[in-house]
């Protein structure tokens, strides 16, 4: 890590992986995301909280295109996202995401679904996928699960070969949409920790969480959003001890009062 | 606590005991049932028996080795009126498989295209799927087959102003008449090279799934196929110098003689089948796909997977999970919609050994139960295979 986040102060776009500049979006009449500023270095772990319907799954989902944003701009490591599919489909490749509800493929074995997008997208060989793939599943450490089928794991094992999937398309950011919230209380820990390895390694990650355990250890910034708002941004540290704006405050109380 | 229980009851008598036991229980009633489904059948018979003995009537299957002495016009094994009404049977045997196999595949592809386009995120497009599918699904399929039917017969020209494509087909209200191709010896080398590209063609289709395991390269197989498969038989034709004649349909009085026909009832009844049962298969594979959770398909997406691959490689093989049983259910439905084929004269099983065959022979019963017979096994064969499919592409669960 030797590019600290001292070092890029913003005025060389190429240090940010991640450029949204006044991002608008709307459900038909409903304003979803309003005025999105962000910046995301190379690196940076960034987690965003909020209540629910604050529009933090939205904007997440907007940095792959599975979301359209109707105003503004969002430039993924030097692509824009526009109606372009060709340009859509780079950063997809780029970006990795893991779902709430993991969204493995049933029909596949685990190992199936770690080479699916390796050999389909890159063109990988199948062997130089599958051991590739076998790698991946070591460090969630679930490598003696990769014949079987999603539907035969737990959901925590489930999570974390969902994690193994996307690292295998070599990602240079990763996306996590609430990626514990439909998980047993015991499972949750064994996920977490599979993230909070990733983020030790230097991956830059963005993620919807409620973990504020989490936010404390691992984040660089944690922002909050409220009613399509970014309603402020700060250290951790700081968010968590000397929260700002009312709504902040409020939020923070009760999530952490129980 | 148990000791008391039981010493609470000591006179229940022994038959109540045993209808409160669940396992006697069940047994019991099973032995009620299926006692009284063989009483029931049991006297039916013995009914059928009795009433045909009262009306001199026995029950033979001699019948079937007499000369049936009808006409069929559509046969495709030798036949005429001197031909038994077993050889009638085996003629109409064919032409109900010929009608539900051509049916089934016109049907099925119909059908898929239908499902995929009212998906469409186009207006027209969908909006046209849906209308097709509403107004076909909502008539009765007697009145599609008599409409195509009468399309054909009346809408179409008399042989002697035939519309003629080329000089080789064509099409009038009689049927659609065409060049019968006479093979050659040397034409055998084509169909050797055709099988030999056929088979080629599987190789290669493994070889290229190899190259793509090991290199991650992918070949262009489906056209690659096509050039071989279609290119390669037809060089050789012409090299070896067309080594086909063709024995031309000419106009001879009222109508073509020579050539190959595809008469009108068999046209009206595949094309008004199909596509009635298509208007089902298609709803039955839009719900298909609909019912693959779309987690799957933004998973896809942000795996980098485009959209065809998308739906080729996650979303189709689940889906196949949810159309395949309701579409066994099309296939017998298509097959056995094909018996209305008597409503204008098609010569299928009903028309021939469940028709004429028995008004002339007076053997309902015996005809009837040949007629059963054929369509169960014809749909249990149907059945079969689908549930083998089914089975093959189940998920596994835990």
């Amino acid at each position: 890590m030797n590019d600290t986040p001292e070092n890029s102060n913003g005025n060389s776009e190429k240090e940010f992986v991640i450029v949204i500049r006044k991002m608008h979006k709307w459900y038909g009449q409903f304003h979803v995301l309003k005025d999105i500023n962000l910046n995301v270095e190379r690196g940076e772990k960034i987690v965003i909280c909020g209540p629910s319907g604050s529009g933090k799954s939205t904007l997440i989902r907007c940095i792959n295109r599975l979301e359209e944003h109707q105003d503004g701009e969002i430039i993924v490591d030097g692509t824009e996202l526009t109606n372009d599919l060709k340009n859509v489909e780079v950063v997809r490749r780029e970006v990795g995401m893991v779902f709430q509800h993991f969204n493995l493929f049933p029909h596949l074995t685990v190992l199936d679904n770690c080479t699916l997008a390796p050999i389909w997208v890159r063109k990988e060989p199948r062997e130089q996928a599958e051991v590739t793939a076998m790698e991946y599943l070591e460090r969630v450490k679930i490598p003696d699960q990769a014949s079987k089928f999603p539907g035969q794991l737990s959901g925590g094992q489930q999570q974390r070969v969902a994690i193994a999937r996307s690292l295998c398309m070599k990602p240079r950011v990763m996306l996590f949409d609430e990626p514990t919230s439909a998980l047993d209380p015991e499972m949750i820990k064994e996920v977490l920790d599979v993230m909070i390895e990733l983020a030790t390694e230097g991956m830059t990650m963005l993620c919807v969480t409620h973990e504020m355990g989490f936010a404390k250890t691992v984040a660089d910034r944690v922002i909050f959003m409220d009613e399509g708002e970014i309603i402020e941004q700060n250290k951790p540290q700081e968010f968590f001890d000397n929260p700002q704006h009312d709504r902040t405050k409020l939020f923070l109380s009760q999530i952490l009062n129980h | 606590m148990a000791e008391a229980a039981i010493a609470s009851h000591p006179r229940r008598n022994p038959i109540s005991r045993l209808w409160n036991d669940k396992q006697s229980r069940s047994v019991i009633i099973q032995v009620i049932t299926i006692s009284l489904v063989f009483a029931f059948f049991a006297y039916i018979i013995h009914n059928a028996v009795v009433n045909l003995q009262a009306i001199g009537k026995g029950f033979s299957y001699n019948f079937l080795w007499q000369p049936s002495s009808y006409d069929i016009n559509q046969h495709l094994i030798e036949y005429d009126s001197r031909s038994t009404h077993f050889r009638a049977m085996l003629v109409g045997i064919i032409n109900t498989v010929l009608v539900a196999i051509c049916g089934i595949v016109l049907a099925s592809i119909v059908g898929f295209i239908l499902g995929v386009l009212r998906l469409s995120k186009n207006w027209i497009v969908n909006r046209l799927a849906y209308c097709y599918i509403e107004y076909v699904r909502n008539v009765p399929v007697l009145l599609h087959i008599l409409l195509v039917h009468g399309l054909i017969v009346h809408a179409f020209p008399v042989p002697r102003q035939a519309i003629s494509i080329g000089d080789v087909t064509y099409m009038t209200n009689r049927g659609i008449f065409s060049a019968k191709p006479i093979y050659e010896p040397l034409f055998l080398v084509v169909v050797v090279l055709f099988l030999f590209s056929l088979a080629f063609m599987w190789w290669f289709k493994r070889h290229a799934k190899k190259v793509q395991d090991e290199t991650g390269q992918r070949y262009p197989v489906f056209w690659i196929g096509l050039g071989t498969i279609v290119g390669m038989p037809l060089v050789a034709f012409f090299l070896l110098g067309s080594p086909i004649s063709w024995d031309m349909p000419e106009l001879k009085g009222f109508n073509f003689t020579g050539g190959m026909v595809i008469r009108p009832e068999f046209i009206a009844l595949l094309l008004a089948l199909s596509l009635y049962t298509a208007a089902f298969i298609g709803e039955i594979v839009r719900a298909g796909i609909l019912g693959v959770y779309y987690g799957q398909t933004e998973a896809s997406y942000a795996l980098g997977i485009n959209r065809g691959r998308t739906l080729s490689l996650v979303v189709i093989p689940q889906a196949l999970r949810i159309i395949v049983p309701p579409l066994t259910s099309q296939y017998l439905n298509l097959t056995k919609n094909s018996s209305l084929a008597v409503a204008i004269g098609y010569m299928d099983i009903v028309a021939t050994i469940g028709g004429i065959s028995l008004n002339q022979t007076g053997r309902e019963m015996e005809c009837m139960i040949i007629v059963l017979a054929l369509y169960l096994v014809m749909s249990l064969i149907i059945s079969a295979v689908m549930n083998w499919y089914n089975k093959r592409i189940k998920l596994v669960e835990r």
